[in-house]
């Protein structure tokens, strides 16, 4: 059961402007049935192009409905200068906070949000630009740079819980992997790796990487990553905490374990768990 | 605010029966069965009247019986067995709607170089026997399709498709979890060389589950140790829970026609009236073809989320086939499977009763659900559009 905060409850149970408005100003539309949310905000602006008021209609989970109901209550009020300020984090601190994996919800809110104030005045809503990355959810690859910049996200894990995208068929990871790296990238330059390294070379590499990359971004999640043994270009490692019991383990140590340490040190290199 | 328990599916309530029967095991006769002194010896002989009220539930003969830690447990050590003990066969066969037991096991092995070929479901959850039947090979080394399913309800012929594969002379592996305790079995008929079963589905204590192996049938142990269970699964017995099991394959047997009696006229009732009184609603699977305890229904243009936690506001306890409740992002494999439209799978909800399910638990839901509903298509954009589209 996901641990919600009582105001995520309380926005859920008991929705803050819900419904339609006729002849609103503006109309956001994001998300569809087939991703198994959607939300359709409507504002209504005065001359001062503050807004008077806000309602929604949502298709999804607790923590839609509840993003959903606290961002009307977040913009009514708020000239549209202010309120396009709004991130998903506002959204979420909002709530109290939401549990990882549903952040995507505030996000979507924040989305939602964008399109209808953009949609004022009649403007045509503004198209979602940039190359579908993720097919199953109709990702691109614009929106997933930024929501990896503007919530500072480290794994296709996070991406995942952001903006949905590589939590179907898993296939678009690699291209995920590579618009978190090239972002990583901006910050700080990769470093220059050795054409040729030694045995010891290449095991001390393994050690930095799995210590400085790879254990941070699991303890996370509550688990944990201890190196056993290197033979040749096979890595053999223990996976304990939350890693180890959870049914996931084997994409954690293939999808993000092994590419990470390809990248890093050489792409020869293939990940068992002992 | 009572608990209106409708979630047997996901786990039962231990039978008082059943925690009785075990508790003298904690405090009392705390001997290990292995010991030469009659203090331990004595603890022995209650496992193997526990073997023999296993083994009597499902026709089998107690040498069959091998205690294991769960579902899960019984389900790798079939399908690891039949692997290992057939070393030189590279395909393994299952089904699209197998429980994360069996279904992640078998893609371990599709990346660890065997070829594993996956059997579909109609839109009824009816498992494809002929793609079954094409694909059986001389380099099968095992077949593992659940008996019933955990989500829909479904029922597979598992006679039909265990002399399939036996014709071919392939090992055959059903996982039965749900299915043991529900509808009658028996075992020497159907031509099954392995099957898993779990005992807190019937009213035993969580931890506990037995795998049936069929004599002859060549084995390899999952968990190598002391010569318990014949060196079949090393460890210390789980004495207490082995016999809450036993006790609960007994009782089970003596509810199998309540449960195929009342218990389905009250899920009969159940689904009925939800179907009555809420639009747009339909039941997920082959209604000919069930478990008598299950019910899997698709309300359209809601999520299965929120109406769980709405539901929760009574005290009712359900699942879900939406994706939220699990953290993935995608409706449940079953549901998708089954082709079961994105307008429903993810509204989802599944109920699951049992033996203590009593009929005020049934109106209850039948009075709650539908404001629920209600309030939830009021909140979603998709209903209104339907309503205008007529």
């Amino acid at each position: 059961m996901w641990e919600y905060t009582d105001k995520v409850r309380d926005h859920f149970l008991n929705p803050r402007n819900v419904g339609e408005i006729e002849n609103a100003d503006g109309v956001g539309e994001v998300g569809s049935l087939a991703c198994g949310d959607a939300l359709t905000l409507y504002l209504k602006v005065d001359d001062n192009k503050t807004i008077e008021d806000a309602k929604f209609q949502t298709f999804g989970c607790a923590s839609a409905i509840a993003s959903s109901s606290a961002l009307t209550e977040m913009i009514k009020g708020k000239t549209l200068d202010e309120a396009i300020k709004i991130t998903n984090d506002d959204i979420a601190a909002y709530l109290g906070g939401l549990p990882k994996e549903k952040m995507h919800c505030s996000v979507m809110g924040r989305d939602a949000l964008e399109a209808a104030i953009s949609n004022i005045d009649g403007k045509p809503v503004k198209k979602v630009e940039g190359e579908i990355v993720c097919e199953c959810f109709g990702v691109t690859d614009l929106e997933i740079e930024r929501a990896v910049r503007e919530n500072g996200l480290k794994t296709i894990e996070d991406v995942t819980s952001y903006v949905k995208a590589g939590g179907g068929c898993e296939k678009c990871h690699d291209n995920i992997q590579k618009i978190i790296d090239n972002s990583l990238g901006n910050e700080t330059p990769v470093e220059q790796k050795p054409l040729k390294l030694t045995n010891i070379q290449k095991i001390k590499l393994i050690e930095e990487t799995l210590q400085r990359e790879i254990k941070p971004a699991l303890e996370k999640d509550g688990g944990g990553i201890e190196l056993v043994d290197v033979e040749g270009d096979t890595v053999s490692v223990k996976l304990y905490g939350a890693c180890a019991t959870c049914s996931a383990s084997q994409v954690t140590l293939k999808h993000y374990v092994e590419s990470k340490l390809k990248e890093l040190v050489t792409p020869e290199l293939v990940v068992e768990e002992v | 605010m009572n608990t209106v328990y409708l979630d047997n599916n996901a786990t039962t309530k231990v039978a008082d029966k059943v925690l009785d029967e075990m508790l003298p095991y904690f405090s009392d006769f705390y001997g290990n069965p292995s010991s030469m002194h009659a203090f331990g010896g004595n603890v022995g002989k209650k496992l193997v009247e526990a073997r023999e009220k296993t083994a009597a539930l499902i026709g089998a003969i107690p040498e069959e019986i091998i205690f294991t830690s769960c579902g899960t447990e019984s389900d790798s050590t079939a399908i690891r067995a039949a692997v290992q003990s057939n070393p030189e066969k590279k395909h393994i066969i299952t089904s699209r709607v197998e429980h994360p037991a069996v279904k992640n096991l078998c893609e371990h092995y599709a990346k660890n170089g065997y070829r594993v070929t996956v059997v579909p479901v109609d839109s009824m959850g009816n498992l494809d026997l002929e793609y079954l039947r094409q694909h059986l090979t001389d380099d099968t080394a095992i077949v593992s399709i659940m008996w019933a399913n955990n989500e829909s309800g479904v029922i597979f012929p598992i006679h039909e498709i265990s002399k399939m594969v036996k014709e071919r002379g392939i090992v055959f592996h059903t996982d039965a979890v749900q299915a043991v305790g529900k509808i009658p079995m028996n075992i020497q008929d159907a031509g099954i060389d392995m099957l898993s079963l779990s005992g807190h589905k019937i009213h035993a204590p969580k931890g506990i589950g037995a795998l049936y192996v069929k004599k002859g049938t060549k084995f390899f142990p999952y968990m190598i140790g002391g010569h318990q269970e014949n060196g079949r699964r090393g460890g210390t017995e789980n004495v207490p829970s082995i016999i809450g099991l036993g006790k609960a394959c007994e009782l089970a047997a003596e509810h199998l026609e309540e449960i195929n009696t009342r218990v389905k006229e009250l899920r009969d009732t159940l689904e009925n009236e939800l179907l009555n009184r809420i639009p747009n609603a339909a039941i997920n699977g082959n209604k000919d073809a069930r478990l008598p305890n299950t019910t899997s229904v698709g309300f359209e243009y809601v999520e299965g989320e929120a109406i769980l936690l709405m539901l929760d506001q009574f005290g009712i306890c359900a699942s879900s086939g939406s994706a939220c409740t699990s953290g993935s992002l995608e409706p449940s494999h079953v549901l998708r499977a089954m082709g079961v439209p994105f307008t429903s799978a993810h509204g989802s909800i599944r109920f699951s009763l049992s033996t203590y399910t009593s009929s005020e638990e049934i109106n209850s839901v039948i009075d709650n659900m539908p404001p629920i509903i209600e309030k939830l298509r009021e909140l979603s954009p998709f209903w209104k559009k339907k309503k205008a589209a007529g």
